[in-house]
This record gives structure tokens, sequence and C-alpha cells, in this order.
């Protein structure tokens, strides 16, 4: 068995992976001012909280990223938080999550 | 040679005091979230005079009125409260009185400003003077140790100031006749979640809108002792609730003539009610869910905006037809909108287009077009004669 083809195909998959995990520029600017103003309406525009809990690493720091993914696109039953599965996929909710526990990026103008 | 002496004199004078004396009932104040600022604009000339920086975090900002409405107190969601001058157009006093914010009220007399809290959850009340801190009145329930969420804070007449607890599902009245000890009223068990309360025109009915469930917990503050009771109850009937991207807000008159027009939460409806029975008597569809639910001042008409995805519309209702008569699209994501007083003109603030458009109420023409950066709330110095604003 050659090793090309298999260092072809991983290539390849990570590549996949990459793309997967960021969304083109031009989208990241629409998420990252979706949630600013939108998820802001309840957690503030800076994201310390508001109606709803504050989403600054810190206090994200030990919940799993799954389940963080999860509460974005299906929300919380019982809460406020809606589902935003219809604005965003899977890959973009990840990319959110992973940008908000790191500090989420500011708005570019 | 004295005549000279006296246009010489005046001239100097009027240099040194810089603007020509105004009134501010054509005054008011736009919300610049992004930037932490407030644009200080004139209805009457359709124009932004200028501009306020340095409020903090202004997302979710309101604003209430001193009653010779010229100084405007900014409640910031970094529990900013901060009092802007429209005259001289400037901060006129700021301090930070908590860690996070919602909105705030004026009393009756005009000398209490009261503040809602998220962290601490709470009311604080303030000299409205100096700033200084009056009266603490922590939200505590349960077991007293925790602490509910405040939101939908409305004054009533007589010092007074009404409340509901977003965790807690209560509503306080607290009576500040003597503003360091505040007394207060609880009722408890008013129904699950308030997000957010308004109080009628006369003052005597406090509405808190429920998220929790379908309905609206009502006071009657003229006969408290009949405690609260749920009016609309059921609204959905069962139906499945849409997600809500946005919680309406309640607070501003949404009264016009004997009904009540009111956002129904989680369903593209307003659901209208009469104000002596407090019985459903009508639901008009609408294109999105309903965030503000807002009569003109002469409650011909009844302004609604909507919650992301649908934000980009505004609805109108003619109250004789009972139905939607005008749907305009004033640009991308429409966060408030403000009659000039007596409801001629009403100013919208497009916040992803950068400005504020300003519509004749009557033929709905554009009137002025008004650049700002990322407006959100609109409040005019009309607001400091009503109750509930």
């Amino acid at each position: 068995m050659n090793a090309k083809p298999i260092a072809l195909l991983s290539c390849l998959l990570l590549a996949m992976a990459a793309w997967a995990a960021d969304p083109p520029p031009d989208r990241q600017r629409e998420l990252v001012r979706m949630v600013r103003q939108d998820c802001g309406s309840c957690h503030g525009l800076t994201l310390k909280g508001g109606l709803g809990p504050p989403l600054l690493p810190e206090t994200l720091r030990d919940k799993p990223a799954e389940s963080l993914r999860y509460t974005v696109l299906l929300g919380r039953p019982g809460t406020p938080m809606p589902p935003w599965n219809a604005f965003m996929n899977e890959a973009e909710a990840d990319w959110i999550v992973r940008q908000l526990m790191l500090g989420f990026p500011e708005e570019t103008r | 040679m004295k005549s000279l002496f006296s246009v010489l004199a005046a001239l100097l004078l009027s240099a040194c005091s810089g603007a020509a004396l105004r009134g501010t009932g054509d005054l008011g104040i736009v919300i610049e979230r992004a930037t932490g600022s407030v644009a200080v604009v004139d209805t009457s000339a359709r124009a932004i005079l200028g501009r306020v920086e340095g409020l903090g975090d202004l997302s979710h900002a309101s604003a209430v009125y001193s009653r010779d409405g010229r100084h405007a107190y900014v409640f910031g969601r970094d529990g900013g409260l901060t009092k802007v001058d429209l005259l001289e157009r400037k901060i006129a006093r700021r301090i930070i009185q908590a860690g996070n914010s919602i909105g705030g009220a004026i009393s009756q007399d005009g000398r209490l400003v009261a503040a809602q809290n998220y962290q601490p959850g709470g009311v604080k009340v303030f000299d409205a003077g100096t700033l200084e801190l009056l009266a603490d009145i922590p939200a505590a329930y349960g077991d007293g140790k925790q602490f509910s969420k405040v939101v939908g804070l409305a004054d009533v007449p007589g010092s007074k100031f009404v409340f509901a607890l977003f965790e807690a599902g209560e509503i306080w009245v607290a009576d500040l006749s003597q503003p360091r000890t505040p007394q207060v009223t609880k009722f408890r068990n008013i129904g699950s979640q308030p997000y957010d309360g308004l109080v009628t025109p006369d003052g005597r009915h406090y509405i808190a809108g429920l998220f929790g469930e379908d309905g609206l917990a009502l006071v009657d503050l003229w006969k408290p002792e009949q405690g609260a009771r749920k009016i609309l109850a059921n609204y959905g009937k069962g139906a499945e609730k849409l997600p809500v991207f946005k919680m309406p807000h309640l607070r501003g008159w949404a009264v016009a003539g004997a009904r009540a027009y009111l956002p129904a939460i989680g369903r593209q409806e307003v659901l209208v009610v009469d104000t002596t029975t407090w019985q459903e008597v009508g639901r008009i569809p609408v294109k999105g869910q309903p965030v503000f639910v807002m009569a003109r001042p002469d409650g011909r008409q009844i302004w609604v905006n909507f919650a992301f995805p649908d934000y980009g519309q505004v609805q109108v209702i003619d109250t004789l037809e009972q139905k939607v008569v005008q749907t305009l699209a004033p640009g991308k994501a429409v966060l408030h909108m403000e009659f000039t007083p007596r409801g001629e003109a009403v100013w919208i603030s497009a916040r992803d287009d950068n400005r504020i458009v300003v519509f004749d109420t009557a033929s709905f023409a554009r009137l002025a077009e008004l650049p700002a950066q990322s407006p959100s709330g609109i409040f005019f110095t009309s607001r400091a004669a009503r109750i509930g604003f």
C-alpha cells in the first residue's frame, strides 16, 4: 500500500476540518455581529450578561464545548434561550463557541 | 452714544452666553449603543444638534427626564447612571450604581430617580439632583439569600415605584414618600418569569408580561388589597410557541381609548384587551413577533416593531378598523420608535443602517433621515410629563 494516497487523504480531511472549523471571513463578520447585537439583547453587548447569563471565557471555562454547541443550536427549554439552528449550521455554532471561550472578537467596522 | 454703548454691551453679553435661549419641549436623545454616546435631537428642525459621549455600555439603555425637560437620566447596561444636560450637551453627573442594569424611572414629583438592576438584583433610588443614593431595595426572595433580576420598573403616583422580579415571580410596590425608609408591598405567585411591565396612563393598573406561561399579571393599584390576578391566561391555547429571539417590551403605554394592545409572547400577534373588564376582545395578526406595541398619543394608531429576524419592518394598526393598515420598511434592525409629543410624526431607529427615519403618521411619508451610530432607543422630553415613562 502506497503511503501517498493516505497522506493525500489526511491532507484532504485536514483541509475539510479546517474548512468546517472556520467560516469564511464575510460570514465570520456576520456571526460576530449577530452574537454582539442579537445575542447581546439578552447577554449584553459586552457579553457580561443581562436577562441571560454572561458569555465570558471565565464563565464558560468549565462547560463542555459540545453542550454549548447544542445550547446555541437548540436553545434551552424552560429558559428564554431560543434555538438558533435556523440561522447557522453546526460548524458555525462551534466557531462561535470557540470564539466565546477565547474571548469574543469585537465587531469590525 | 448711550445707545451705541448698550448695543455693544448686548453684543458682548450674547457672545459670552453662547447659544440663544431656548426651551426643551421639542428635544430628545437617541442612544448610540455601539459608541456609548447619545445624539441630542430637535424634533421641530428634524436635526441632530450634537452628541454627548462617555456614557459607557449602552446596550439596552433607556432614559427618563427631569420634569423641566432639561436633563435626561440615562441607564446603561454596565450599571452607569448618567445625567445629561440637553441644553449644554454635556454630562452633568455620572455614577456607576450597579454591575448590570436594565432601566429606570423617575418619581411623580421628579425628586427621585430609581434604577432597576440585574446584578445585584434590586432597585436603587437616588436623589434626582445630586444622584446621591437614598435607598437600596434588594430583590431577595425564597429563603432571602437569592436575589432576583428586576424588570418592568414603573413610576406610579405618590412617590411609588412598581416592579417585577423575574426569577421570583413577584410584583413589588415600593412607597418612597420617606425616601430613606421605603415601605415595600409584595404580591407573590403572580406568574412564571415576568419579563417586563407597564402602568396604564392613569397610573391605576400595573401589568407584567409573563415569559414562563401564557398570560399577564395585573395589579389594581387603587385596590391593592385585591392582590394580583391573571389576565389573558392561556392565550396560546396549547399551541406550541415560536422561539423568542427578543423579549417584547411593555414599557410605554400601549393603551388607546378603552383598549390595551399587548405583544403575544412567541406568537405573531397583538392581543387586544378591554381595560374595563380585562378580557381579551381580539387579536391582530402581524408580520413577526412584536417587540414594541406603542399607541400614537391620540390613540388612533398602534405602531408595532418586531424581533429578529423580522425586524426590518414596522406595521401600523388602525384602532377603529382593528387591523393592520400600513407596513413600512424603515431599514435594517428596527429597534425603537418614538412619537413626537402630539404624534404627528414618529422617529424610528434602524440600527444596522446607522440611521433614524422620521415618518409622517398621517400620510406615512418619509420626512427625514438622520445619520446615527447603531441607534437604538429614542426618548423625547415629552416623557417628562407622562406617568410610566
